[in-house]
């Protein structure tokens, strides 16, 4: 059965450690805000410039002056800071964000991404998210295992136009963890009613199941 | 005219404008849009311009006006998702678009307005993006050399402004304004509140006037929202 998308967000926020500077791009990984430990604090970072995001307005509150990267209207925290498009992502390029973590349509083994483009049929552009891939220390994937035609989106080379190469370190999707390792994927945990033999019938790249691999804690 | 740089109007403001134009349009999705100015360009009709802003509006605000009309010939940014017209006129190939990283363009227009004619940057090795371009590996890392822009017309909003062109922005609504005021030969910049020299704090200053040329008070600003979000 799988995870569902608060799940697969409520697993990746368990990634965020106390002060760290996090990009969430649009999609599942906006969910990762809503999970956000107890006892830490992180920053948001909202691509469009802004540092401190903070929820969404109360109903009759909202500013036309300020949205996030996916133009939904926000607020912000105490200890915020505003800054244009090119401070904000000199400060992406310059490694000061801790963990990006964005959506994709394929990952492969050795870490590459396409997630902005598929030929003739959605070129929608690649936003910020070459500029993250390419400079994040820590980059996590969110999505779905498989495609919406049952295709494995975990797979040996990218087919889609690249985004970044080598750059993601572990994918969640709604079957398990799985980190990006010299050998290929190492799943690390599986859904709770998800099994082994399931996850390596849906991986189409490289992928060892670790030895300790255990299951997901998920409420 | 000296360092007073008002002007009455986006009509006036936009008075050069040819066709066949290479103009900077400042805004992240519809904040921080010049809205006075492209009202102004949709009735001037002037056509083949070259846009560089990082989105297209939607259908019927913003850049999607111009592109309703067939004004624009060629579209530079990094994300079109929000506006199904472009995406239409991009798939027919009616329009040119040269989708870049989101980073790269602010940098392109920044580089510009600081006189670093080209630099580095490691945003779309490996992709598409490098296509035609000169790379260089530095300390065992590969970057792509980019240009700096070279825009005729940086066309910006902002909050405040003073005569000298000096600008504040507010909020989320600075985004590719600041950096594309910078860039351009010519910058246009309509402002919610035009004031006096004097009246601004020499210290909150986000754009000093040096970079602008021309300065109007706009109005009836829409300030669209694009996704109203509100939490339970």
């Amino acid at each position: 059965m799988g995870l569902n998308k608060n799940q697969i967000a409520q697993r990746i926020a368990k990634e965020l450690h106390d002060g760290f500077y996090v990009n969430l791009g649009i999609g599942i990984p906006t969910l990762v805000a809503n999970y956000i430990p107890h006892g830490i604090e992180v920053v948001l970072q909202s691509e469009n410039g802004l540092l401190g995001m903070g929820p969404f307005p109360i109903a009759g509150h909202e500013d036309a002056d300020l949205i996030n990267a996916g133009k939904q209207t926000i607020t912000t925290l105490p200890g915020s800071a505003f800054f244009d498009s090119a401070m904000s992502f000199g400060m992406i390029r310059a490694g000061k964000v801790h963990l990006t973590v964005l959506g994709a349509m394929e990952v492969a083994e050795n870490g590459d991404i396409a997630n902005w483009k598929v030929p003739g049929k959605m070129v929608k552009g690649m936003g910020g998210a070459m500029d993250l891939v390419a400079s994040a220390k820590n980059i996590i994937v969110a999505m779905q295992h498989t495609d919406k035609a049952g295709n494995s989106k975990l797979l040996p080379a990218c087919h889609l136009p690249i985004t970044g190469l080598h750059c993601v370190k572990k994918v969640v999707t709604d079957l398990g963890v799985f980190e990006i390792t010299k050998d290929g994927f190492l799943c690390t945990e599986h859904a709770p009613d998800v099994t082994i033999e399931e996850i390596k019938a849906k991986t189409a790249g490289k992928l060892t199941i670790a030895a300790d691999c255990k299951i997901m804690e998920v409420a | 005219m000296g360092l007073n740089k008002c002007v009455k109007n986006a009509e006036e403001a936009i008075h050069d404008i040819q066709d066949g134009a290479t103009i900077m349009l400042g805004g992240f999705g519809l904040c921080g849009i010049p809205e006075n100015s492209i009202t102004a360009l949709v009735a001037k009709g002037v056509k083949n311009l070259t846009c560089i802003s990082n989105n297209a509006g939607v259908d019927d605000f913003g850049i999607g006006l111009m592109l309703q009309t067939k004004q624009v010939k060629k579209m530079i940014s990094s994300y079109v998702g929000e506006n199904a017209e472009f995406e239409r006129q991009l798939l027919s190939g009616e329009l040119e678009v040269e989708l870049i990283p989101q980073g790269t363009l602010a940098t392109r227009c920044l580089m510009a307005g600081y006189g670093i004619p080209f630099f580095p940057t490691p945003a779309g090795v490996g992709t598409e993006v490098a296509d035609g371009k000169d790379t260089v590996v530095r300390n065992g890392k590969t970057y792509l050399i980019e240009d700096a822009f070279d825009a005729e017309f940086a066309i910006v909003k902002a909050w405040k402004g003073d005569t000298y062109g000096n600008l504040i922005f507010k909020d989320t609504a600075r985004n590719f304004n600041a950096p594309m005021a910078m860039a351009g030969k010519t910058t246009i910049a309509e402002v919610e509140h035009l004031v006096n020299i004097g009246e601004l704090n020499p210290n909150e200053i986000h754009v000093p006037g040096i970079y602008v040329h021309r300065i109007f008070e706009g109005s009836n600003y829409e300030k669209r929202i694009e996704q109203l979000t509100v939490r339970n």
